[in-house]
């Protein structure tokens, strides 16, 4: 069970940007084993937060992508990005577990 | 409370070798890792594992991992963050809030990447520096890139970022690089790289990534403005759980093993990267060798027990 939204450059405006719930997205590749690792966790917290925060990802792989990859200036994966009110408010870069994620994002929330 | 005659610590191929091995002798275990493949993932390619001629390293852990999932073993993600011994048994404690109590456990938690201890390393982490080619190299493409370090992982960390970064300076604090010939030879015939010997990193700088960074080079300070920056300066063993464990270790933090993997602790065993073992030689192949000794120990003391 999973609520984590795919993004491409069509819905980032939508989805993220223009959000009326703060939106954590995952900027990750086929080829980065902590970004498969990172996934699952992600799928959890997407249910367990439902209702305070979305969970989104990006496919930097994928040409049509990485526009937004260049944009938030990705460099390492897997990077996941706090927007709130359509900006980045933090973000964290590596492999992570859920219980400690979750409280580094309420600190932020 | 979930209980265990084993508890294998760590999901490189050292952990997934004593979980294969476990497996078929049917022993009662659980494996807890949070990296499937361990550091072997940061490895592009991986030619010198026998039956793969080229593979990655992440290809090679998706294998591994599915070997162990086909034996239906017992598998947790997780941190592991505390581990208390009681009479004969240890109580090990997850990040999920999870308890697992064993009556053996094999630690195969490996190396962590050593970082330069430098200002800005920590702040620029995402921003321009990292510790894994195979993950980021793709952002690079027609950058100026960076390698520190002069060993295998540096060497191939360097021909891969050639493949797509326009220039990589590759950055050693001695006079030749060592590892296999195979990759060095690569690297003489590479144009895009550059080898700058007898120098180290002194200062990393910019303001809000990563932009230069000043070497040491034969006495002479120079500034090299750069994109990136890929740290493989090697790896040692993260001491967490060897401390709370109390286990015999080296100068180097290595666990002290015996031939069969046993450590100074009764009924705790350790294989991979993080021993004393296999000459230190630490490879893919000696860490599922030790992986594999390890577990057949445990299934003969328990034998006994």
């Amino acid at each position: 069970m999973s609520k984590v939204i795919e993004l491409t450059s069509e819905n980032f405006k939508s989805e993220v940007l223009d959000s009326e719930l703060p939106v954590l997205v995952d900027f990750w590749a086929p080829w980065c084993m902590p970004c498969k690792m990172m996934a699952p966790v992600l799928d959890e917290m997407s249910v367990e937060l439902d209702g305070e925060i979305k969970i989104a990802k990006v496919d930097v792989e994928n040409p049509l992508n990485q526009s937004l990859a260049r944009e938030y200036q990705i460099q390492s994966i897997p990077n996941m990005k706090l927007f709130k009110n359509g900006l980045v408010s933090k973000d964290y870069v590596g492999l992570r577990d859920k219980e400690g994620f979750i409280s580094e994002l309420n600190s932020e929330l | 409370m979930i209980k265990k005659d084993l508890c294998i610590i760590g999901s490189g191929p050292a952990g997934l070798t004593a979980a294969v091995y476990g497996a078929r002798y049917k022993i009662d275990q659980v494996l807890i890792g949070n990296l499937d493949g361990g550091l072997m993932t940061t490895s592009h390619k991986i030619c010198n594992y026998p039956g793969e001629t080229e593979i990655s390293g992440i290809d090679l852990a998706l294998k591994m991992e599915q070997q162990v999932k086909s034996l239906e073993v017992d598998k947790i993600t997780a941190n592991v963050i505390d581990i208390i011994k009681s009479n004969d048994n240890f109580k090990v404690i997850l990040s999920n809030s999870k308890e697992i109590e064993a009556k053996n456990i094999i630690l195969a938690t490996g190396t962590v990447h050593r970082h330069l201890g430098l200002e800005n390393e920590e702040r620029f982490l995402g921003k321009g520096i990292s510790y894994c080619a195979t993950c980021d190299a793709m952002f690079y493409r027609d950058k100026i890139v960076a390698v520190i370090g002069g060993s295998d992982s540096a060497n191939t960390a360097a021909l891969y970022l050639a493949n797509v970064a326009k220039k990589v300076y590759q950055i050693y604090r001695k006079d030749k690089l060592r590892g296999e010939t195979a990759w060095i030879d690569q690297i003489k015939k590479n144009d895009k790289i550059e080898v700058i010997y007898n120098a180290e990193i002194k200062k990393i700088e910019g303001a809000e990534k990563l932009e230069s960074i000043i070497i040491n080079e034969n006495g002479v300070e120079k500034n090299l403005q750069i994109d990136g920056m890929f740290v493989e300066i090697g790896s040692q063993p993260d001491r967490t759980l060897i401390d709370k464990l109390n286990l015999e270790t080296d100068s180097g933090s290595y666990i002290i093993t015996k031939p069969d993997q046993s450590t100074s602790v009764d009924s705790v065993y350790a294989a991979g990267d993080i021993t004393t073992n296999s000459d230190s030689f630490r490879q893919i192949i000696t860490a599922c060798s030790e992986g594999s000794i390890a577990a057949k120990s445990v299934f003969e003391k328990l034998q006994k027990d």
